[in-house]
């Protein structure tokens, strides 16, 4: 196949990918932007072939590993339940990552293959790149691995800080720009691995800090990496499939960063920089006073969702961590048929990434357009009779509102207060991942209910 | 004077970007679970590269010291490209309108 036409192909297969993103701008067109998706990446991975034309005894063994991968991944994508997708993102991202290291050492060992010149004479150019792509590529794989542990349990959602750490990761950057300039004038493979090691250690050094509640950002952060590697790869390759892709999936990755910051206020440096939990607990702990709670039971629960006529929900990492989604949605239907109107209200950082709430929902049948985000709902819940809170804590804070003291002072939070009644579910009193008490809890019309976030649902709904 | 063509895939890098910028806005919160997944899905054609390496050995000789690390990077991205398009359509599977008969 000539290079022309190939190269024109690969431009289609960008194209596609691009419509594939813009299908998920509406829930309809959603299915048609991930086939188009699946179409491109045909495409690529065709034309690949072709312009190599070699179909001797290697191509079989392509395709071997590209069966073997091809198997592990779609066991994994029929097995994973929904609410696992964080560590599944993060174990994908991780894999991108590794995938771009291969590529990038595979090139650098034989550059003929690429057409970069021969070993120990490669390219200024395609070295360069080969060197960002490697060093971007390692980042997001041990980050992502980290980000993987701390979201599975293995590793403690705690951040990890130590003196000197932020002093350490700077020289460790530095180190990394350095040995890519010597990387370059000596063309040694030993900076090459060097390279590449300190790469692992400083992804590894920039994730534990990052506490478990960041995980959003986190999340979209090593998304936005895994991009930039790929794009890094393509300019070593020349090929404009894999720049595109490179540039719209780290950009995506950052827009989401930013929108997951915003709804947290906190700057994204601020939330890189970590140990954000750790620091602020201590103040909040000696201003703790015995203060009197209303605690109620399943019964009393449903007492005032029946005497209701709007309902809102406000889920957060519990419903995900007790699987209370469809629970939750059995309860919505009971309410329904009692001619109650019901909404559910999702703040951005509820859970632990970006849109995580929408999809354990979506999951458990709830139609899209009963879900609502943040902006769109918050004025309802002045007219709204009962807010049930379910699993979240922070993100209904009215503190962020009131207190320039506090450490979420600013915070978009929803405005449950505002409702006629509150209810609370939650296994303790307990101060959620911020280390703050939340006033919600204290109030005349809120009514805390102690149990396990899918037990206590489905006792409701038992009681209704 | 030629224009080196590195300079025309720094356009389409920059123009790139761009593109993605307005596209992710447009996407929904509801969707950005699925958004990640997607572009999870199609930076894995970064298999290109790896089937470019894998293939390219010596002649005869399927395995060498580079093929190898090609081999490895393909099945990493195949992992990611059948499990991240067929994740994100089981997702997506799951968006449903509320049925007009309630």
């Amino acid at each position: 196949m000539s290079a022309n036409l190939s190269a024109i192909l690969y431009l289609v297969s960008g194209v596609l990918f691009i419509l594939a993103l813009r299908g998920l701008s509406s829930p309809e067109t959603s299915r048609q932007g991930n086939l188009f998706g699946i179409i491109g990446m045909l495409i690529a991975v065709t034309v690949t072939f072709l312009s190599v034309g070699n179909f001797s005894s290697g191509f079989i063994y392509v395709l071997i590993f590209l069966a073997i991968g091809g198997s592990i991944g779609a066991f994994i994508a029929y097995r994973i339940p929904m609410t696992a997708m964080p560590e599944l993102v993060a174990g994908f991202h991780s894999l991108v990552g590794l995938a771009a290291v291969f590529v990038a050492i595979s090139a650098f060992i034989n550059p003929e293959a690429f057409n970069l010149g021969t070993p120990g004479n490669i390219k200024l150019a395609s070295l360069i790149e080969m060197a960002i792509g490697a060093a971007v590529g390692a980042i997001t794989f041990s980050g992502s691995i980290i980000a993987f542990l701390k979201l599975q349990g293995i590793m403690s959602g705690a951040p990890i800080t130590f003196k000197g750490q932020h002093a350490l990761n700077a020289l460790i950057l530095f180190s990394i720009i350095v040995l890519t300039f010597y990387l370059c004038s000596t063309q040694s493979a030993n900076l090459f691995w060097i390279l590449i090691a300190v790469s692992f250690l400083i992804g590894f050094l920039i994730i534990i800090p990052i506490g478990g509640a960041d995980m959003p950002v986190v999340i979209s952060m090593l998304n936005s990496y895994s991009g930039w590697a790929a794009a890094g790869i393509g300019f070593t390759l020349e090929n404009t499939a894999l720049i595109i892709t490179g540039a719209l999936v780290g950009s995506s990755g950052a827009i989401l960063s930013y929108i997951m910051c915003k709804g947290m206020n906190r700057s994204f440096f601020n939330v890189i920089l970590g140990g954000f939990g750790a620091t602020e607990q201590s103040g909040s702990s000696q201003s703790k006073e015995q203060r009197p709670v209303k605690s109620g039971n399943a019964d009393d629960a449903a007492f005032l969702m029946k005497n209701a006529s709007s309902v809102i929900i406000v889920p957060g990492y519990g419903m995900a961590v007790a699987q209370a989604q469809h629970a939750l949605r059995e309860m919505v239907d009971t309410l329904k048929k009692n001619d109650i109107k019901v909404s559910y209200a999702i703040h951005p950082v509820a859970g632990r990434m970006p849109g995580h709430m929408n999809v354990l929902l979506a999951e458990a049948n709830v139609p899209y357009d009963e879900v609502f985000e943040l902006e769109e709902i918050n004025n309802d819940f002045a007219n709204a009779d009962v807010a049930f809170v379910i699993g979240a804590n922070d993100v209904t804070n009215p503190v962020a509102k009131t207190d320039p003291q506090s450490p979420i002072y600013g915070m978009p939070v929803l405005d449950v207060e505002k409702c006629k009644s509150v209810l609370f579910v939650k296994r303790s009193l307990s101060p959620g991942y911020a280390g703050i008490d939340n006033d919600l809890f204290y109030k005349e019309n809120t009514l805390m209910l102690f149990a396990d976030a899918k037990k206590m649902t489905e006792d409701i709904t038992k009681n209704l | 004077m030629e224009i080196d063509p590195f300079i025309f895939r720094l356009s389409i890098f920059i123009l790139s970007i761009f593109v993605g910028y307005y596209v992710v806005w447009s996407v929904t919160p509801s969707l950005h679970t699925p958004l990640m997944s997607v572009t999870n899905a199609i930076s894995s054609v970064i298999i290109v590269g790896a089937i470019i390496a894998a293939i390219s050995g010596n002649e005869g000789v399927v395995f060498t010291s580079s093929s190898i690390y090609g081999f490895l990077a393909i099945v990493l991205a195949a992992v990611n490209i059948f499990g991240g398009f067929l994740v994100t359509q089981r997702m997506l599977a799951m968006y449903k309108k509320k049925k007009k008969d309630k």
